[in-house]
Formats: C-alpha cells, sequence, structure tokens
C-alpha cells in the first residue's frame, strides 16, 4: 500500500507569534520553523503503517517555496521514502492546496493519504476534507486510531459525543488528531540519509492546476491582553460581581 | 525579540540545514527524554542506565566516531559535536552529559592508538551504550602534572601487572574498562603508557566520590589497583609513548568543555533575563533598572567573544590546522565567561536564584569543576604561553 502524507511548513509552536507592525500579517522574520505538530502525528503513522509491513511507500508532499523543502526533509529523516515539493508562493488557501494534493494523488494513486486535521497557523481544518471531495475519496477525519483491515480503514474518530468507528473502503483520507500517536524523534543517522532521499519538485502547470484567491486577509492583531484578576473579600462580594458585574447570575 | 537560549546565539554561517534539524530533533530528544528526570537524577546521584542505549539510538553518542565501530560519521563536522555539546548543556545538569559522555574522553585513545582488534572489541558496544569506558589520568598524588604520575604497570610475561590509584574518575563507578595512564618506564613523560584497564580484573576496586559541589549526576569515582593483571594486547598505542596519547586526547575535550560552558552561561542569561522582565522592585520591572540591564549587556557581550572564539576554532579543527594553544586559552575564556554569567545570574534572580531546583543554583555550583576539570585555568594559560613559544 502507497501512502501519501501532507506536510505544512509553520511556525514552530513553542514561538510566540507576533503581529507585523502594519497588521498585514504574523512577523515570520528570523521565526523559528518546523512541521505542523498534526501533520508530523500523519508522517509517524504512515512511518508506524511501513514497519508494520502494511504500507510500502511513504510519500511525504509540501506545497510551497523552496523552504518548505525543510519539512520534506524532516519528513524523510522521520521515515518517508521520498518526496515532493510542489512549488507556489506561500500562504495557499486551502481549496488551491487540495486541488495541488488532488494532482499528486492522481499522479501517485496511494491507497491512502493522511493529512494533519488543521495547520496551527490558519487553523482551517478545511484541506483534508476539500481533498476527500474532489479525489471522490471516503474520509475519516479527527483520527485517534487507524486500523487496516483488509481493503478496509477502521478510524476512530474523537467527535464531541465521543468517540465514533467508521469503515471506509481504501483509498481513502485521513485526517489525524492529537492523540492518533506520539512522533517519534529522528535520529542523526536518518538525518545525514534524508539528505540523499529523492525530492522531486512540481509546478502547479504540472499537475494542471491552477493557483487562483478567494479569500484575502484584512488584518490581524494581537488577542487583548488579559486584565490582572482580584481577590473577593467574601462570598457576599462573589455572588454581587457575579450578579452586578459579570451578570453571569441573576 | 528578548535574549534566550536560541535568540542569544549569533548566527553561525556554517550551519547548513541538516545541523539545524539535528538541533531539533535533538532538543526534542532531551525535552523527552532527559529534562522532566533531570533534577531528580541530579539529586539521587545517579543516572538510569537506560539512557545510553537512548542516547545511541539518537546518533548522540556515536557522534563522530567512525561508522564501522557502529559511529556516524559521514558527513558530519564540529557544527554537530558543537550543537550537541550546546543542547546537553541547556538541561543545566552538568553532571549528565558528563557522565553520559564521558566516552568521549575514554574512547578516542582506543580508536587513535589501540590495536584494530582492540577496537573492534571495544568500540561497538560502547558506541550502542551497551558498555561503558572511562579515562583514568589523575592521581590522589598529583593530576595536572601528567608526567609524574606514579601508578606502575610491570610486565610480567603476557600481562601488565598494575598497582595504584586514580580519583575523579568522571563515569568511574560504571565503566566497564578505563583508559588508564600508568608508568611502564623511567621518570618523566618517556616512562608514561595508555592501558586499557577492564573494571572486572582481579584487584580492581572503586568507591564513589558522591560528595562533590556540583555534577552530582556523575557517577565520579577512585579506582585502585591492586596487582591487576591487564593482558598486553590492552595496550593502547607503544609502550612509552602514552605521553604523546593523553596530550592529543585533549584538543577534543577542550573544545567540548569550551561550548558547553558557553552555553550554561547562555542558560544564565536566558534566566536572569526572563527574570528581569517579570519580577518588579521600586515600582518597575528589573529590567528597567539601570544596573541590572548593564549586567545583562556584559553577559550578552562576553558570550558573544566566546561564541566567535568557538567558532573561529572550530573552523581551524575543520581545515585542519587547531592550534593547542588557542584551545587551551578558549576553555580558560570560556570558563572566565561562564563563572561571570553565573555570578551576575544569581545577583539578578536573587533569593529565587540560591534555592535548589533551578538551573542558575546548579551552574553556579558547576563552574568550579568546569574551571579546574580538563586542565585548569592555570595550566592552560602556562601551555599556551609555551605553545606561542613565549
Amino acid at each position: 500500500m502507497k501512502v501519501l502524507v501532507a506536510v505544512k511548513r509553520v511556525v514552530d509552536y513553542n514561538v510566540k507569534v507576533r503581529a507585523k507592525a502594519d497588521g498585514s500579517d504574523v512577523d515570520l522574520n528570523n521565526v523559528k520553523m518546523a512541521i505542523n505538530p498534526f501533520c508530523e502525528i500523519a508522517v509517524e503513522e504512515a512511518v508506524r503503517l511501513k514497519e508494520a509491513g502494511t504500507a510500502t511507500e511513504v510519500i511525504a508532499v509540501s506545497i510551497g517555496d523552496k523552504a518548505c523543502q525543510e519539512q520534506i526533509r524532516t519528513a524523510l529523516a522521520l521515515g518517508a521514502d521520498r518526496g515532493i515539493q510542489v512549488e507556489t508562493e506561500s500562504n495557499v488557501e486551502p481549496l488551491v492546496v487540495a486541488k495541488l494534493l488532488k494532482g499528486v494523488v492522481d499522479k501517485e494513486q496511494p491507497q491512502l493519504v493522511i493529512l494533519g486535521k488543521q495547520s496551527i497557523d490558519g487553523d482551517n481544518n478545511q484541506t483534508g476534507q476539500m481533498l476527500g471531495a474532489l479525489a471522490n475519496m471516503p474520509q475519516g477525519t479527527f483520527a485517534s486510531e487507524v486500523v487496516v483491515d483488509g481493503d478496509k480503514l477502521n478510524v476512530t474518530r474523537e467527535v464531541d459525543g465521543g468517540l465514533q468507528t467508521v469503515s471506509l473502503n481504501l483509498p481513502a483520507v485521513v485526517t489525524t488528531d492529537l492523540r492518533l500517536n506520539e512522533p517519534r524523534y529522528a535520529s542523526l543517522p536518518n538525518i545525514m540519509k534524508a539528505k540523499k532521499k529523492q525530492l522531486d519538485v512540481y509546478s502547479p502547470a504540472d499537475l494542471g492546476v491552477e493557483v487562483t484567491s478567494h479569500l484575502t486577509q484584512v488584518s490581524v492583531e494581537p488577542p487583548a491582553e488579559r486584565q490582572a484578576g482580584i481577590k473577593v473579600e467574601d462570598v457576599d462580594q462573589l455572588v454581587d460581581k457575579l450578579k452586578n458585574e459579570a451578570k453571569v447570575i441573576s | 525579540m528578548s535574549l534566550d537560549f536560541d535568540s542569544a546565539r549569533m548566527p553561525n554561517p556554517n550551519l547548513r540545514e541538516e545541523h539545524h534539524e539535528w538541533r531539533t530533533q535533538l532538543r526534542r530528544f532531551i525535552d523527552s527524554e532527559i529534562i522532566p528526570y533531570a533534577e531528580d537524577w541530579d539529586e539521587a546521584g545517579h543516572i538510569p542506565i537506560e539512557l545510553w542505549p537512548k542516547a545511541a539510538a539518537v546518533g548522540l553518542l556515536g557522534l563522530g566516531y567512525p561508522e564501522q565501530y557502529g559511529g556516524i560519521s559521514e558527513g558530519i563536522d564540529s557544527w554537530h559535536s558543537w550543537i550537541a555539546n550546546e543542547e546537553l548543556a541547556r538541561i543545566g545538569v552538568g553532571g549528565i552529559p558528563a557522565s553520559l559522555m564521558v566516552h568521549g574522553i575514554g574512547l578516542p585513545p582506543v580508536l587513535n592508538w589501540g590495536s584494530d582488534e582492540l577496537k573492534e572489541r571495544i568500540a561497538p558496544p560502547v558506541l550502542a551504550g551497551e558498555k561503558h569506558i572511562a579515562l583514568g589520568i589523575t592521581e590522589p598524588g598529583g593530576g595536572s602534572d601528567v608526567a609524574q604520575l606514579a601508578t606502575t604497570a610491570v610486565r610480567d610475561g603476557d600481562h601488565y601487572v598494575v598497582n595504584g590509584s586514580k580519583t575523579f574518575i568522571t563515569g568511574g563507578m560504571r565503566a566497564n574498562w578505563v583508559s588508564t595512564a600508568v608508568r611502564t618506564g623511567g621518570e618523566g613523560a618517556g616512562g608514561v603508557s595508555m592501558l586499557l584497564i577492564p573494571t572486572d580484573a582481579e584487584g580492581f576496586s572503586r568507591t564513589q566520590l558522591d560528595r562533590k559541589q556540583g555534577w552530582w549526576a556523575s557517577d565520579t569515582a577512585t579506582l585502585y589497583f591492586d596487582d591487576v593483571r591487564v593482558p598486553v594486547e590492552n595496550l593502547i598505542g607503544e609502550e612509552n609513548q602514552g605521553f604523546l596519547v593523553i596530550m592529543t586526547n585533549f584538543n577534543g575535550e577542550r573544545m567540548a568543555m569550551a561550548a558547553a560552558m558557553e552555553a550554561l552561561g547562555r542558560v544564565c542569561l536566558e534566566e536572569a533575563v526572563e527574570w528581569a522582565r517579570e519580577r518588579k522592585t521600586f515600582g518597575k520591572r528589573l529590567a528597567d533598572h539601570q544596573v541590572i540591564r548593564h549586567k545583562i549587556a556584559q553577559m550578552k557581550q562576553r558570550l558573544n567573544a566566546t561564541q566567535a572564539y568557538i567558532r573561529v576554532c572550530f573552523e581551524t579543527i575543520e581545515a585542519g590546522n587547531p592550534n593547542p594553544g588557542d584551545i587551551a586559552l578558549l576553555k580558560v575564556q570560556a570558563s572566565e565567561t561562564m563563572e561571570f554569567c553565573a555570578r551576575e545570574a544569581m545577583q539578578i534572580l536573587g533569593g529565587i536564584g540560591y534555592m535548589r531546583g533551578s538551573r542558575v543554583e546548579r551552574i553556579y555550583r558547576e563552574v568550579r569543576v568546569n574551571a579546574i576539570g580538563g586542565g585548569s585555568e592555570e595550566i592552560m594559560r602556562d601551555l599556551a604561553t609555551r605553545q606561542y613559544g613565549v
């Protein structure tokens, strides 16, 4: 089984992001970038499928400018076999990403596509679902467990009410939730080996996709600063404040 | 922008993508496998033995060693080592890297000067983290003056018979082998040999030196040799050529220590700046008092100079022409910088810095072992002036 995994380059989750002074975007100057954590979980799941003998090949794909090759290399160091970069400007919107991934799916014919459920920058949570629709593949989103069962895939999903298990016909699309697995760290030998693995670069035109834009970012501003709390003297004062200031009880 | 461990590191144009990746992955390893337990290990005075195979798997133990013995050398350079030493220092518990990476001083004599049989027998299990090797030079009767060491090895047929003792031996309690400096010939440097002594040999015994100012997590030991019979195949290099073996070992050790000391100073800066930005005194942040701002600037200035000096020395090593005098003085530069940063950070942290459990408190206690071990500041200055032909 061939597995395609999508990885996105985002600001490292440890970084405290700041808005640019003109409010046009997040300031990415000198900021550490990394694989989106949900995408890393996707890579780990694919590599585990390979180690279990279920997957025969794991292909890591990223969409963006040349810098995203770093994240593809990370995926290769974690155990993916080869990489594909679809070269675009950065900040491509989810629908275009899904169309480009559909192009890669048509080219590679994977049995399984694994993506993060969302990326920690845009938090759109759209690409996997859109890809499923475009490629006419069943989808199991927010996966906390993935079990291959012959030509079917049982995906346990984390939904509001608890856990839901769906059975999908392969080929299928899966998006990962946080508890699916704990990604490994790449060893130094694997980092060095990753440098030699195959990495193909396609243009959107190679995949027959036109990059368009339907979304405009209007402004980016930091969240309001939290005000310091106060200590109330007694329960009466607490009730009074909840009633008359916060107006959460009547 | 703040002055944290990463942003206080000046750019290094020698670093490529795979170096940054190595730092990222190694940090993940350290953040998940070491840092949550580091303080407990330090207080307990030892590291669990399971850490070694894990460190081997991530590539830490094999870093820079020949592939044929299980190391990783292809495409590896000084910059990978610098990163490893920085990241291990970032833990802020000096006894952990000291003990975990002690093969960094114990194994090179075997690999650089030992027979093929010895290398094949010793290096693979050490680099896999299954066996442990230490370096035994210092004696109860003297340390820095290597040429005067008194432990003797007398040839008797196919064996040497070793008598004497070694002390302050990092990793000594756990070691399966000790690369040991012994006297096989006459007085002075010309009578010294290096011998690999197995610690399961009859007549070998050891006691732990567990009451130390710092490096609590390190299993430092005194070793005793009482008619220990060691096969002659365990001789490292030629007989009476041990002084050369010892001297060639030092550059690598000093570079590793300098890299770690600069990073430890940077940890102090990071902790001090974070505190100074939060703590309010006299109606404003500590960081808004000029006297504190100057401390921060002075720390950063010295760290910058040390980073640049380290980089130049690694560049000369990469170019194949290191200057031992410059490296000796780098070690002094680094320990003085670490000492300054530990002191100033402690002044900024005040009472909270004095409490057990903070990285600065530990680093403060571990200044001296760095300023003395691996060649004291005094010996380093003397060595440098001799190297410069003064």
